[in-house]
């Protein structure tokens, strides 16, 4: 096993994308003094890496620090460190295209390291698709700052007033005088700014700078692509789930296996003649194996032979009885209450009274990589190799876990599978840290299918209720809406007393988190109106795979599909075009609202022209072939997340002899502001609708009442090649439609459009049946059965 | 534990294992190969694809000492330090998201090709049914295929060297 504490040269190879400048921490650590720093492009095959021996304490990377964001080399090349993680959605891509074009240097002289706690500053990791639109400004900051010091150094070093100097690639140059020149690298490379920095946390950092005008950025807007994607696809990368150490060994989790049973005995010479075993580890109801090799630890998790007590009470009610258990179960918190007008008179007074309800089941994250990490507990310390995109929060959780300093723990973020909010990457940390901290040497876990799918958490289900009046005209006049969310205990991140082993240990708060029941975030202009939303739980509360926690967009596309729904099923009682209905319900004079309102038309008008959107009411009236089982038809969902619209238009071709649905062809008008890299927002926006094509067809957590039942990719189907639409287009809106405006900041994107997807698909099918579907997923056989219901 | 032999990109390797050890292990962890990886263990994702004498395989559940014909993984199907016209293919397109499981549909794509050279979208989109995505790529891998089998991919890319000893 390793006796100091380094990092394999490899991993920080790895983090510096192969293109390895210096030591940070040894950089960091020769404050002022000129080292050996060597840039970002200078070696060849980046076999060559300065001493990366550190055995800690790690200490916060300091964000009033400039040097602890940009270093520049001494061939004029430069290094970027920020606090995010990017799961493929280009955002490191992104802050690179910012970061250069503040500090004027040329996107492929620099590079970017994310996410690793003890070398770059703790800006959160991810969540919440706000990379670019809330962390990507104090980057921009800092890098404006360092240009303008160099901008400072340069007029002492060539006697020239600032004023007079021009800066192109990290070369200042005289305005009038060419033969004046000097290069950062000249000026600082290899040493530090030593220069302090102003806010009063990570989001505020600041420097003296302004960051340019929107006129002034080249490097923002262009289509570059992502640095990270070669060594994806040729095999070099190295990921969290690569990194192997000297006296590494492997561990496998053992779930109960009914939900809520506790531990009685655990069977040692069960596995007693395992090749490999290491030991048996349990704790509370946590239960593990450790083995030197992998499928050693496979087996003997499959081997061990426990005996759990059945717990006194049904954990859930089965899957299918869930929404009636939800309408029936006592409140258990309320997320949010809102009137506007008199919504009951104006029911009452209504000339068409419209009534539906909707149900949206638990869906998973089901990463396509079970959750993995590889904790070493050499030296004392605790480093972690994991993908976690959280990487700050799963350092102090781990540290609060073993009860060790959180100075004693790092966290090395790495590639790994997908990550949309609070995956098992969090609880797959803790296991790790902590079974190496009892065996005293790295161990490397890894979930195995059936747990990542049965026990990663979960977006809540939600039942709503939804009641709207509609005057003579076809206008909307009153709307109430009424959401349930089975959202009691909503984990946060890396919560020492909320991860799975804590859980399981019988570790847990005084009282649960309650999480959230949501209204919709649409801006249309109701006069009277009642929102409301609660929350119910489930009988079990801890120790659940049915936890609650966030998945892309927490609860949005539940919402949506409810809400986007029952405005369209209120435009086909107005006979209404759906675009049109929708349209004039944005119409207000609020002039807070009036720019959001304004960038949604410009959206929607932007999806339905693309499109082709012929201006009709629902159902279509078009009569398909005879003798053909096919019908088609396009259906609209718009939505509106923190500063982003999306108007998402899905062309649907459904089999009424099999149910079977197509999603034949997607246009998003998207609009997020500033764009930094136009091809990867619409790589992201397209992935991102997608996945919610995937919760719309496919995604449902099936269960009885004393396990999960999806446990793999048959019980727990994922969209598939075959699902795909013949074309995706994506059309990038941003802007102000009122060109007197200024530029609009740099928006979120990836959640945004994963939202208003179940709504298009289902309002499509609507329209292309006349058969209004009010629950997801839109597999055949609930598809068939709505169409036989209506005939 | 038994010796096995197996021949992997080109090269010769004997390994000590119980024979019952599904490939995947060994190719990770005794001969530290990083493309194929642990998606379900079950046969149903396509992570772990490798191509054993031109076709697909499953490399999660077949025994490695099952395994006698000439394995490709990821890292093999460079020629000359330049990529395959597939890898390079998915660059052009900027395909992965995550990437984890982009072994999965290079590999099952490459054997796709090795047997139907030219496939029509609806035998692309057949071919590639078993190669899960939870990224959602799908729409880019199958535009990387076509533009393979349109001959419209040059390789220009050399193969990324990270080749440092740990």
């Amino acid at each position: 096993m390793s006796k100091t504490l380094q990092l394999p040269k490899i991993i920080e190879d790895a983090l510096l994308q192969a293109n390895p400048s210096t030591s940070r921490r040894n950089f960091l650590k020769s404050s002022g003094a000129l080292i050996l720093s060597v840039g970002v492009n200078s070696i060849p095959g980046g076999k060559v890496l300065a001493q990366t021996t550190d055995s800690g304490p790690y200490t916060d990377p300091d964000f009033l620090q400039l040097d602890t964001w940009i270093v520049i080399h001494p061939d004029n090349t430069a290094s970027f460190f920020v606090g995010k993680t990017d799961g493929g959605q280009g955002t490191g891509t992104a802050f690179r295209q910012m970061m250069c074009d503040e500090l004027d240097i040329a996107y492929d002289k620099t590079n970017l390291v994310m996410g690793s706690t003890d070398t770059t500053p703790d800006q959160g990791g991810s969540g919440g698709s706000d990379g670019v639109e809330r962390d990507g400004w104090p980057m921009r900051r800092v890098a404006a700052e360092a240009r303008r010091v160099l901008l400072g150094l340069a007029s002492d070093y060539l006697e020239i007033p600032i004023t007079e100097l021009v800066v192109s690639n990290a070369i200042i140059t005289s305005n009038n005088d060419p033969s004046k020149i000097v290069t950062y690298a000249e000026l600082i490379g290899g040493r530090t700014f030593n220069v302090s920095l102003t806010g009063e946390n990570v989001n505020a950092t600041s420097g003296v700078a302004n960051v340019k005008p929107v006129s002034d950025l080249n490097v923002i807007g262009q289509s570059i692509q992502r640095y990270d994607i070669p060594a994806k696809v040729d095999g070099s990368l190295i990921w969290a789930v690569d990194v192997k150490l000297p006296g590494m060994v492997h561990a496998r989790n053992v779930r109960p296996p009914l939900v809520g049973a506790t531990l009685r005995s655990i069977d040692e010479s069960s596995v007693a003649d395992t090749p490999g075993l290491i030991r048996v580890v349990s704790r509370g109801n946590y239960v593990a194996v450790v083995c030197e090799r992998e499928e050693q630890a496979i087996s003997a998790a499959r081997q061990l032979q426990v005996d759990w007590a059945a717990p006194s009470e049904a954990p859930f009610p089965a899957s299918d009885d869930l929404f009636d258990y939800m309408r029936s179960a006592t409140i258990a918190a309320n997320s949010a209450s809102d009137i506007t007008g008199d919504p009951d008179s104006a029911l009452e007074a209504a000339e068409h009274l419209i009534e539906a309800e909707y149900e949206v089941p638990y869906q998973g994250h089901t990463a396509i990589g079970p959750a993995h990490a590889l904790a070493d507990p050499s030296d004392g310390q605790m480093t972690i190799y994991s993908n976690d995109i959280k990487s700050y929060g799963l350092r102090r959780g781990v540290a609060k876990f073993l009860g060790i300093a959180k100075e004693q723990v790092r966290v090395i973020y790495m590639d790994g599978p997908q990550v949309y909010g609070r995956t098992a990457a969090d609880d797959a940390g803790f296991e790790a840290a902590f079974l190496a901290h009892e065996l005293g040497r790295p161990v490397r876990v890894q979930w195995m299918r059936d747990e990542e799918t049965a026990w990663d958490t979960k977006g809540p289900a939600y039942t709503f209720k939804l009641r709207g009046g509609l005057d003579r005209q076809g206008k909307l006049v009153a709307l109430e809406y009424a959401a349930r969310a089975a959202d009691y205990n909503h984990l946060g991140y890396n919560q020492a007393d909320t991860v799975l082993i804590a859980q399981l240990m019988g570790i847990r708060p005084s009282e649960p988190a309650k999480g959230r029941s949501v209204t919709p975030s649409i801006k249309y202009a109701i006069a009277n109106q009642r929102m409301t939303a609660d929350i119910v739980s489930l009988p079990l509360i801890w120790g659940t795979p049915l936890r609650t926690g966030n998945l892309r967009d927490p609860n949005g596309p539940q919402v949506t599909f409810a809400f986007e729904s029952f405005i369209d099923e209120l435009a086909a009682v107005a006979s209404a075009d759906p675009v049109q209905f929708r349209l004039d319900l944005l119409t207000s004079s609020d002039e807070d609202d009036l720019l959001r309102r304004a960038r949604s038309i410009a959206t929607l008008n932007a999806a339905a022209e693309s499109f082709g959107w012929e201006t009709r009411p629902s159902p279509n009236p078009q009569i398909s072939e005879p003798g053909s089982p096919f019908v088609t038809g396009r259906g609209l969902g718009y939505t509106f997340r923190n500063g982003t619209v999306v108007a998402l238009i899905a062309e649907v071709e459904v089999n009424r002899t099999t149910g079977h649905i197509w999603v034949k062809r997607l246009v998003c008008g998207h609009d997020c502001g500033l764009v930094i890299n136009p091809a990867g927002l619409s790589h992201t926006v397209e992935c991102g609708i997608l996945h919610g094509l995937s919760r719309a067809l496919w995604e449902e957590v099936q269960f009885d009442t004393k396990k999960i039942k999806s446990v793999d990719w048959v019980s727990h189907p994922s969209l598939r090649h075959s699902d795909i639409p013949e074309t995706i287009e994506i059309v990038q809106v941003n802007g102000d439609p009122n060109p007197d405006r200024p530029d609009l900041p740099h928006y979120g994107a990836g959640e945004a459009s994963h939202k208003p997807v179940i709504a298009a698909v289902a309002n499509a099918i609507y329209d292309a049946t006349g058969v209004r579907l009010r629950r997801p997923p839109f597999r055949k056989e609930r598809v068939l059965a709505a169409i036989h219901a209506q005939t | 534990m038994t010796i096995v032999t197996l021949r992997v990109n080109g090269a010769s390797h004997e390994v000590d294992i119980d024979p019952a050890t599904p490939l995947l292990y060994v190719l990770r962890n005794d001969l530290e190969l990083r493309g194929p990886r642990f998606g379900c263990g079950l046969g149903q994702c396509g992570v772990c694809t490798i191509i054993v004498d031109g076709a697909a395989v499953r490399s999660c559940t077949i025994p490695a000492s099952q395994v006698s014909g000439e394995i490709t993984t990821l890292e093999g199907l460079s020629t000359n330090g330049m990529l395959d016209p597939l890898q390079q293919a998915w660059i052009d397109e900027q395909v992965p998201q995550c990437g984890y499981c982009q072994n999965g549909q290079i590999m099952t794509a490459k054997a796709l090709l090795n047997q139907n050279p030219n496939p029509t979208d609806i035998e692309i989109r057949t071919g590639m049914e078993g190669a899960l995505c939870r990224c959602m790529t799908y729409y880019r891998i199958q535009a990387a295929i076509k533009r393979v089998v349109q001959g419209a991919v040059v390789s220009a890319t050399p193969e990324t060297d990270q080749g440092a000893d740990v």
